[in-house]
């Protein structure tokens, strides 16, 4: 006897909840070969806000925690990652259309890249930070600190990048105690959604991480133009073609409104680097009488 | 001092037409001990179902602006100073500096101590009487308590009344309304009513607060809200904002049938304040809406409808920026309370 299918409706991750997009909508996820996969949200412009008020309530117990204990969490993904890495390498070669060795080599990369930035969480701030010669019987320290929340999209349509290319954009993002909103690639978001349910059960609080998936076109306009968002990761925006033909630039313009940092779209998956963390925060520069032997 | 009323009650107009002319304990009891049940049920429903309409556009923008003149401005901290109160009322008078055609707020609501603050912070923006400027409404009575003797409650409502206060709000003696002492509660609203009366023979208006979080049932709030109105309420108010629950669209809804009751019968026009744990826009919309449907829209004014709400006006502005700008605005951009 046959069995019947049972075909997923998968929901968006906004405030370590899993709600339906208040619109209603849903878009058809298909393989490579046009198969049908799954059902996913289509988020709207109120699932992007809903996700920014999540994101800033997180800012600061997430910022608030000691850089220790972050790069502890972060680590704890690539761990649980690890374990659930099947059902990742399943979906990955489905939707791209790729071999399970293939699939399998996107997975173990995604995982040492959480594992290389949870590595920098202490770490940065010794790089990125200093104490200035200053003349006078003072400390003068710049430190680094995270800048709030971060709007971000995906790698889209990049070959081998599903998941290692919206890992390669949220970890860098998050090392540094910024929570973010981020819009997974349309065309195969089945990795974002299993990402999502991994995190869901982590240790990263509710809100730090919280993903859309459906058009980065659609939404990507109110979150460049949120008063509330601190800045505007356009990795994946290199091809976006908004209604009106808007392009990243447009996207560009609208952040430097509300005075936004915007890092530039990236061609493919952006590599591991430091200026991935540092483009996210801003320095801090404190006096400081020292003691007076 | 007296506990128990057996040779009648003190006056009041309304109670006396309703009532009868020698007003006891009694007839007050057999009043509102026969008033009809609520149907917790129906009730509930009918506020959920009024909770559904989507408002939209224009009907938004006119909601937003009501939301903003009817609003009672609100610090009830003990930690309040005449500089909070003097911030609070400069966003009082200009809500949003950013948009000059932005409403004021329709009070500032403050402790007794703090009315001179407020009212020499107003100067010329202070309503005088009339309908235009800012009123300032002071609670009293104990507040949020109301556990002190009347005649303490009746020196802090003098009190606040002679600094200029515009409006009093006062709570009943939830105790002893529990305890089934209508007249006692009775007796204070009216006593409170009359230190309410200026020397020039006008009054405070009074705003009674049942505090409906801690009467337990819709009976109870009806009931309640009847004796308020009997005792000569010019508002009725749902809760103090100390308590939770606080305003709950329900409770809203019953105490307006009773303003509308009241209305029908005696063609006399209540107001109605719901205070404490409302902070969004859309609730509040969905208050408008009740009071819409329930009372008429003939209410929606600041002499008949108050918010009483601290962090409300944020969130409404917030909304109004996002319909002026097209974009969603955030924190950054109003004040920090």
């Amino acid at each position: 006897m046959s069995r019947l299918t049972v075909p997923k409706t998968y929901k968006l991750y906004i405030g370590g909840k899993f709600p339906r997009s208040e619109s209603g909508r849903t878009y058809e996820v298909v393989a490579a070969d046009g198969a049908f996969l799954a059902n996913a949200a289509k988020a709207s412009r109120k699932d992007a806000r809903d996700a920014v008020v999540a994101a800033r309530a997180a800012v600061g117990g997430w910022a608030g925690a000691t850089a220790y204990n972050r790069g502890q969490v972060i680590y704890r993904i690539a761990e649980l990652l690890e374990g659930r890495r099947a059902q990742f390498v399943d979906e990955i070669a489905s939707s791209e259309g790729v071999s399970v060795a293939e699939a399998s080599a996107q997975v173990d990369l995604a995982i040492d890249v959480w594992v290389w930035y949870a590595g920098w969480a202490d770490k940065y701030a010794q790089v990125a930070g200093n104490a200035n010669p200053v003349s006078g019987p003072y400390f003068n320290l710049s430190v680094p600190e995270p800048t709030g929340v971060v709007a971000a999209v995906a790698p889209q349509g990049v070959a081998g990048g599903s998941l290692l290319g919206l890992v390669s954009v949220i970890a860098p993002i998050v090392v540094s105690g910024n929570t973010v909103v981020v819009v997974a690639d349309e065309r195969a978001p089945l990795s974002a959604i299993s990402l999502s349910e991994v995190l869901a059960t982590s240790d990263v609080p509710g809100g730090v991480i919280n993903m859309l998936t459906g058009s980065p076109a659609e939404i990507m306009p109110w979150l460049a133009a949120h008063a509330d968002v601190n800045a505007l990761d356009l990795t994946g925006a290199g091809s976006i073609d908004g209604a009106k033909g808007e392009t990243w630039v447009d996207l560009q313009l609208a952040a430097a409104e509300t005075l936004k940092r915007v890092v530039a779209p990236v061609a493919g998956i952006p590599r591991p680097a430091l200026e991935r963390i540092t483009a996210f925060v801003e320095t801090k520069t404190v006096w400081h009488t020292k003691s007076m032997l | 001092m007296t506990i128990t009323h057996p040779l009648g009650l003190q006056p009041a107009e309304r109670a006396v037409r309703l009532l009868g002319g020698d007003l006891t304990e009694t007839a007050l009891r057999l009043h509102l001990d026969g008033l009809t049940g609520v149907d917790a049920v129906g009730l509930e429903q009918r506020a959920a179902g009024l909770s559904t309409r989507s408002i939209k556009t224009s009907s938004k923008a006119w909601a937003l602006d009501t939301i903003i003149r009817t609003c009672d401005l609100t610090t009830l901290e003990g930690a309040d100073t005449p500089g909070k109160v003097r911030s609070l009322v400069a966003k009082a008078i200009t809500p949003d500096a950013s948009d000059p055609t932005t409403p004021s707020v329709a009070a500032v609501c403050v402790y007794g101590d703090m009315v001179p603050y407020a009212v020499e912070a107003l100067g010329s923006r202070h309503a005088t009487g009339g309908t235009e400027g800012i009123q300032v409404a002071a609670v009293a009575t104990a507040f949020p308590s109301g556990r002190a003797s009347l005649a303490i409650k009746l020196a802090d409502t003098r009190d606040a009344v002679a600094a200029g206060a515009d409006e009093i709000d006062m709570v009943i003696d939830r105790g002893a309304f529990l305890s089934g002492q209508y007249g006692v509660v009775f007796d204070q609203i009216v006593a409170v009513r009359e230190a309410c009366i200026r020397p020039d023979g006008s009054h405070a208006h009074l705003k009674v607060i049942l505090e409906t979080g801690e009467l337990q049932t819709y009976d109870n709030v009806k009931r309640a809200s009847w004796l308020a109105i009997l005792a000569g309420a010019d508002f009725i108010k749902t809760s103090t904002g100390k308590v939770s629950p606080a305003a709950t669209l329900p409770v809203t809804l019953l105490m307006l049938e009773v303003i509308r009751d009241w209305h029908r019968l005696t063609g006399e026009k209540i107001g109605m304040k719901p205070a404490g744990g409302i902070r969004a826009s859309k609730d509040a919309v969905r208050y408008l809406v009740t009071v819409a449907e329930t009372v008429g829209e003939e209410w929606l004014t600041s002499q008949l409808w108050r918010f009483g709400a601290s962090s409300l006006v944020n969130d409404v502005l917030l909304q109004r920026q996002k319909m002026r700008t097209g974009h969603y605005s955030g924190p950054d951009y109003v004040t920090v309370d």
